[in-house]
Formats: C-alpha cells, structure tokens, sequence
C-alpha cells in the first residue's frame, strides 16, 4: 500500500498513513511509538537497513541528567524530562543503565574556578546534589587518575545506559503496538498534496497526512526537500577507544573534563558492557558519511588518556570507532510544527538526544495536537517489549543456572570474550526487528565485541547469521515483514 | 536457583590445546585429571591449521594441525583424562575453584590443582589502533583459518596480509587454499621475521611481494575492504594496494583473562601469568603451561610445557614442591622484550627443555647472551643461532649461573 506510484495523485487517499516519522534512531523510534500509542497510522520510515544504525549507535551511551546544559533552554527541559521517562521506561523493558555517577575534574586553575559556577547551574538545572570536592576526595575516588587534577565536582545521578538496546526497544515497542518499520526507505524527493504528503523513496513511495522529519545528520536535506532554508547540519566527528574489560577496575565512574568553549571535551567512563571508554574527540566535517576513524584522532585521544590516566592506555584497546554528531549552527534544539503544510522538524538533537528522546517525543506530541492531530489513546495497547539484557552488571543467560536448564541453547557459548550464547544469537535472529547483519547482531547481542575480534568466534557467528533464524522460532513472527513492506 | 553442581577432579586444566592435553595424558593413570575447554572440539589452534609441520618434537613425526590436534586429544582419552567441551570456564569461585557454562548445565570444578593453559591470541585491528573504515574482510589469522577450514567460508580474492611472523605464512597458504591472491605482504622490520627458509619459500614457491620497512596506516572501504593504505616508513611515502580483504597476522597476546581475574602476580614482557622454572604461578596448586607463558612458540613446545608441568603438579599433589620464597625475578631487557619463566627460586628445576624462552624486537645475527645481577656479570654465552624478531629466541638454561637467591633481579640482555 505504500509504493503505489500514483500516490502523489491521489494524495490524502486511503493508502496514506496518518504520520510519517523519517528517521528510525532514537528520536524517531521514541516518537514513532508515542504517536502508535493512539488511534492513527504511522510509519517509521529509515535510509538503512536497522534501526539505530546511525548517529545513535555511536554516541558516548551516557544518561544525562542535564546538570551542565543551559537553563532556559528547550535542550536543558528535555533532557531533565527525557531522563525521568528513559529511566523508567528502561526499568519497564529491561534496558539496561547503571547509576555510577559522574565526577568532573579540573586540572587548571581556570578550571577550578568554574566549579562553583558549574555546581549552580546543576543545581538550576535540578540537579542539587553535585559538590565541589579537594583534590584528595578527587583521587580517593578515582585512584588511577593521573597526576595533576586540583579539584572536582560530583554527578551523582549521571548515568550509564544500552544505546542499542534503547533505540531497539523503542522501535520494537512502535511495531508492536502497530507502526508499520520500513527499513532501507531512503527519502530521494517530496511531493506535497492538498491532504498528504508522498515521499519518494529508494524502495517505493509512503505517503502521510503528516511528516515528522527526525532525519538526524539528514534532516537539512529532507527540510530542505520540503522547500525550508534554516539551518545546515555540520557532522561533527567523535571518535573513541573501547578499552578491554580487564581495564575496568580503573573506572568505576564517569570522569568528565570542565567544559569549555571547545566543547565537552574527553572523558573516561566504563560502558555498560563492562569495558572502558575514552574519547569522544570533536572534529567539524563536511562529509556526511565520515565514520571512518583518523590518525590524528588516535594521537590526540592516545595524548589526552596519558595524562587522563597512564595505567588505561597499559590495557588493550578492544574497538575503536567514531561516530558523527548532528550539530547545527545554533546553541538549542530545534523543534518546529508548520500545521499548515503538516510537517514537523526535529532537528539539531545533539548527544543529549539519547536521553531527552521519550522527552522529545512527548513534546513533538503536544506541538502535533496543537497543530490539529487528533490524538486519541489507544486503551489496547500491548506491554512493552522485554528487552534481552546486555549489561554486564545484570545477570545475563551464559550465568543463569535455572534458564540454562531449561534451554541448553543458553548454555553454550558461541562468543567467549563477551559471552555470548547460542540462544541469544538465535532470539536475536528470531525478534521483531531482526539484525540485517553482522553490526546489527553485535548491537543486539554484543556477539564478536570483545577483545579477540573474531579470532575464535567470528566464522562461527558468521555461520550463525548467514543460517538465519530457525524455522520453528520465527514462525507467526515474519521476521522478513520490513522486506514484504518495500514491495 | 538450582544448586549448583560441584565436581572434585585432583586437577583441573583449563585449554585443550597442545598445552592441557600433553599435561592432561601425563597426569591421567597418575592422578583424576578433568580439561575443560570453550571450543566444540579440543585440539586447540592445530583444528584449523591445515598444513602439515606439528608433532616434530613432542611425537617425533611430523602432521598437520587438524591430525595433530586430534591424536592429542584421542592420547588424552586413552590415559583416562575426562575431557569437557563447550565449557566456558566464566570466573573464580574459590582458590582453586572454577564456575563453568555448559549446554549441560552452571557447574563448579573445585580441584587441588589448576593448570592455565589457555593459549594467546593475535591481536586485532583495533588493538594495533589501525585507523580507517570498518568494513567487512578485516581478519586476523585465526579467524581466517576458522572461516575456510572449519567453516569452508571465503574470505575474498585479493588479500593484504600484515605481518611477517611464521603464522603469516600460514595465513597465505590458507588464502591460497581458499582461492584468494596474497597482492602484499607488509612488516615493519627490515626484513621478514620467520625463519629464511619460509622466506624465501614464500617469495618464490607461493609468490608473494613482501614490503619490509612497511606500516598499514589505514583500511579503506564503505562495507566491504576496498584498500589499505600503507607506508614506507624509511621514506614515508604512503600507497593503497587495492584488495577486498586484509588480515592481521601474528601479534600475540595471551588469553590470560583467567590469569588475571584471579589477581595472579603478571609478567609485564609476556603479559602472561608471572611463573617460575617448576611453571607455578602465585596461587600455590594453580600453575601455567604453553603459550599463555610464551605468545607464541610453536605447537610442540607448548605441548612439553604440559609434558613438564605434569610432574611439578605431582609434586604438589603429594605434599611437596613447595616454592622457595627467596626467589629472583629474571627481566629481559632491550632489545630483548620478554623472558620466560621470569622467576628464578633455588633449588627449582630447570624449565622446560632445559631452555630461557625470549623475545626480541631487533634482529641480532651472532647474540651473546649476558647474565647480570645486582651490576655483576653472573654469565654470557654466544650462540650459534639468531635472535630474530617474530619468532622465540630459545637460550640454554645452563646460561643461569651464580645467581644469589635473595638477591636482585637478574637481568638477561644481548652484548
């Protein structure tokens, strides 16, 4: 019903869907199942083939409390919010997030006199717990850091979060409660109707009585499509190291530099795997698929962690990656509704997007309603999605004696270094939003993450995912639906 | 929660490579003798090394990796040694006592000895901070010799291989067999570090061009390899060979994660387990064997580490072999990387074979091995053989003399 090419004819005709959302990252996901929770149609339209595989997969995976952003401002209302809601939401479906809190570290004298201005800002922004702490709390808390630091302030409640399993849990939510997920649809041009709108896609045409552009490094192009001129997406590149798990008796919290002028700057955090992560850098690019890694961003994260912390740069480094910010040319989010022409841009959603997405699908839902949506709750929705756990501080299958038992699958080991089973790889393969491949079955399993790369286990995972799921355990779950949706 | 089964062997070897196996059928008939290892099969990285050279000194004959692999696990069995695969040792639950993940089941191996045999692996890409994309067709030997012997997977048809080690010429005879063109061969040493005669087997029989003085600096390729681009670190001139696939070759690290999440005391150079000559590490009846010890010496030498620690784990079974502490580290210094054992104690037993394992980073043709301890020369000896670089330069033992139990460390370097 989607591809019909006389859509654009017949725009605002039966085969439209009430809304469009472009964009299947964690704004778009988040956004898409806030709108299905009511009495509408709505598609999930993505350029790749899986969801979160874009800006949100390679994020520093932090959930903020918003204690550093700008009181006053749309970003610093929805992170608070976004936090609140992510919280909760993942406790619902099992994402994984531990509080290890954070702790900011000034290593000049400029640095340290920001302090207390950084503490009333938290405490502006909400958060009242933050403390200026001496140089000795400083390195009592943090051991290994390097030599220098003069003071610091605490985060308690900053936190670490599952940014894969996040965005999959809310597009697998959207789906189940009746979002139609078209996967490899990337928007090549717009025809605007008298009642719909039809973007032109790679795989057909889908058209909706309303747009929400949630396009992420993208979503200059797309508004532009639409006939806008405000602003230009510049992809701005970070680059990080994962360091091997045996590192993370270092790091048992969020070490973060004083922002400056020049950004947020390098931090040092344990990831929610269970590894250590340094980085990110912050380079302006002109190429949109730059995710590419670079020499001189290794040398100036290899400079930054010497001093940071010498022991960490001892450990071995299990990955390295960069990810592209989509920062734009103004100091806040950019969230707009044009009821007129039924579009709504959501733009500028910088790092902090992974936290502040419920937040901002909440917000994106009341601009829609003020903008003449009829948006009506739906009384049958289903239950959230549980969410196979990741996280390295909750149990996971390879320890559980009793599910071992019940399905030996568990039992066996197919990637050593993260642990991973059999069973999850199969589940994985076998889920509403299955992997398109390789990267998409490490971010839903951690499969081929760990320190050897693939050395023991990366034919064998290989093998697993060319076979595909079994019969029997996808059977009723058309795990090809995005596929039979493109046609 | 189900209570968790317990099993009681007197020695538990974690890895079923040439290492737990030998030291497995040495202690079986002797002793109630249990190896657990991750993988479907045992064996170890012979499974998929298919190409014949193992066996020389631990059988005396010579086989390939997959036979080898096998007559070591069927000699296991015969002695009488119980062998569990798919058995993920997961973590320490006591002194000496291990929690495993099994299709059969969450069980505990409580045993009065452990053996670590748990091998080394290459390093990765990311590991060896190569920048660049990260597309499909980046391996490392292992992977590639997983992908077409036990899997008959291909892995491409134009390869980079990176590295100049003896398993780097194991990774081209295997791209061969898989119908996949060697187009380069980088080291960053002025020449290959395998033995000459695989050089020039190399050069000649399977035709490769190797680039010595030769850096990767970068993969290039959206989704699938396209390149690498490399650079001539005399001249500092960089080119990109085109190619679909690139292979990380040699690097080694041991898998030393069991080692070290038991707070066991580390050797810095081998980034193993720290042992001394009897292989005991720092927890008494917890001792180390092959590879883990020495990233890497070939198949049979590992295989006589186990052979040796057979005997050490005897002594402990029966009450004795209690480790002297008056022992001294034993350090390599540069060029020299790493030492094995790097623990001297009086009275211990020569090492295995009678032999100093090290490792060097610089190519000394004609070295003479110099002893010092606390400033004073304790011993030299020039050999007759090279210490060459990607390959263990093997000392006699009969070099450690003189040395003063209490005393300093004992430093080994080349004159």
């Amino acid at each position: 019903m989607t591809t019909d090419p006389s859509a654009a004819d017949r725009a605002g005709a039966p085969g439209a869907f009430d809304v469009v959302v472009v964009g299947a990252g964690v704004v778009g996901a988040a956004i898409a199942r806030d709108l299905a929770g009511h009495r509408l149609s709505v598609a999930l339209v993505e350029a790749r083939d899986d969801v979160g595989d874009g800006t949100s997969k390679a994020n520093t995976a932090i959930l903020h409390t918003g204690f550093d952003a700008k009181p006053g401002t749309l970003e610093s209302r929805l992170v608070r919010r976004g936090y609140e809601l992510l919280s909760g939401y993942a406790a619902e479906t099992g994402i994984p997030v531990e509080r290890v809190g954070a702790l900011l570290v000034a290593w000049t004298d400029e640095e340290l006199d920001a302090l207390p201005g950084l503490r009333d800002k938290a405490a502006e922004n909400g958060c009242t717990r933050c403390e200026i702490v001496s140089a000795d709390e400083v390195y009592r808390q943090v051991p290994d850091l390097g030599p220098g630091a003069l003071g610091g302030l605490t985060v308690p409640d900053e936190s670490i979060i599952c940014t894969w399993t996040t965005t999959l849990a809310l597009a697998t939510d959207a789906r189940a409660r009746g979002a139609r997920v078209l996967l490899g649809h990337r928007v090549t041009g717009v025809t605007e109707g008298p009642d719909a709108t039809v973007l032109h896609t790679t795989r057909g045409d889908v058209a909706g009585r309303w747009i929400v552009n949630a396009a992420g490094l993208g979503a200059d192009v797309l508004d532009r499509m639409l006939g806008y001129d405000r602003f230009t997406v510049t992809p701005r590149r970070g680059e990080l190291f994962v360091y091997d798990k045996l590192a993370r008796p270092l790091v048992d919290r969020i070490v973060l530099p004083v922002p400056s002028s020049r950004g947020k700057g390098v931090l040092v955090s344990p990831t929610i795997y269970g590894n250590v992560m340094l980085g990110p850098t912050a380079e302006d690019l002109d190429d949109r698929t730059a995710t590419g890694t670079s020499e001189d961003g290794f040398a100036f994260l290899l400079d930054k962690g010497r001093k940071l912390m010498p022991k960490l740069l001892e450990e071995e480094v299990t990955a390295t990656y960069a990810g592209l910010r989509a920062a734009i040319d103004r100091g806040d989010y950019l969230i707009e509704a044009d009821a007129d022409r039924r579009y709504l841009l959501v733009g500028g959603i910088r790092s902090t997007g992974l936290t502040a997405g419920m937040a901002i699908a909440e917000h994106v839902h009341g601009l829609l309603a003020g903008a003449g949506l009829a948006l009506e709750p739906r009384a049958d929705l289903p239950a959230p999605p549980r969410m196979p756990n990741i996280g390295e501080a909750f149990t996971r299958p390879y320890q559980d004696a009793d599910l071992i038992a019940r399905d030996p699958e568990y039992g066996r080991v197919v990637c050593f270094c993260e642990r991973v089973t059999a069973g999850e790889i199969r589940d994985a393969l076998a889920s509403p939003l299955p992997p398109a491949g390789l990267d998409g079955l490490r971010r839903r399993t951690r499969a081929m993450n760990g320190r050897c790369q693939g050395f023991f286990c990366g034919a064998e995972v290989a093998a697993r995912l060319a076979a595909g799921a079994p019969p029997c355990a996808s059977a009723g779950r058309p795990a090809a639906e995005t596929k039979e949706d493109a046609r | 929660m189900t209570a968790t089964s317990v099993l009681r062997p007197d020695v538990v070897v974690v890895g079923g490579g040439p290492a737990g196996l030998t030291a497995a059928a040495a202690l079986a008939g002797r002793a109630d003798v249990l190896v657990l290892d991750r993988e479907r099969a045992t064996g170890g990285i012979p499974r998929h090394s298919d190409h014949t050279g193992y066996g020389l000194r631990d059988l005396r004959r010579v086989m390939t990796g997959p036979a080898y692999a096998r007559r070591l696990t069927d000699r296991a069995l015969r002695a009488g040694a119980a062998l569990h695969t798919e058995a993920t040792v997961t973590g320490w639950t006591g002194e000496r006592t291990l929690a495993v993940t099994s299709p059969r089941g969450r069980y505990e191996v409580e045993a009065k000895a452990v053996v670590l045999a748990t091998g080394a692996r290459e390093r990765p890409r990311p590991a060896r901070l190569v920048p660049g994309d990260r597309p499909a067709g980046v391996y490392t030997t292992g992977q590639l010799q997983n992908l077409v012997h036990l899997h008959h997977g291909s892995p491409g048809t134009r390869a980079v291989v990176v590295g100049g080690e003896l398993v780097s010429w194991s990774a081209v005879v295997t791209l061969r067999e898989a119908g996949c063109a060697t187009v380069l061969l980088t080291t960053e040493h002025p020449s290959p570090e395998s033995y000459a005669a695989f050089n020039a087997a190399g050069r000649t029989v399977l035709g490769v061009p190797v680039a010595t003085r030769t850096r990767v600096v970068r993969v290039v390729g959206k989704g699938r390899v396209s390149g690498v681009e490399v650079e001539d670190t005399a001249t500092g001139r960089r080119r990109t060979v085109d190619c679909d696939c690139v292979v990380f070759t040699g690097d080694w690290i041991p898998d030393h994660e069991l080692a070290r999440s038991a707070g066991l005391a580390m050797d810095a150079g081998t980034r193993g387990p720290l042992v001394d000559t009897a292989l005991r590490t720092s927890r008494p009846g917890v001792f180390a064997a092959g590879n883990l010890l020495h990233p890497v010496d070939t198949a049979d030498i590992a295989a006589l580490d186990g052979r040796f620690v057979a005997d050490r784990v005897l002594d402990h079974l029966a009450g004795g072999g209690a480790a002297d502490p008056r022992g001294v580290p034993l350090v390599a210094d540069a060029p020299l990387r790493w030492v094995a054992p790097g623990l001297l104690r009086p009275g211990d037993p020569a090492p295995p074979r009678g032999r100093l394992l090290l490792w060097t980073d610089e190519l000394v043709r004609v070295p003479r091995v110099v002893l010092t301890q606390d400033g004073r020369e304790l011993s030299h000896r020039t050999l007759p053989w090279p210490a060459s670089p990607g390959r263990v330069f093997r000392v006699p033992w009969s070099v450690v003399r003189r040395v003063r139990p209490g005393g300093g460390p004992v430093h080994v370097g080349l004159a």
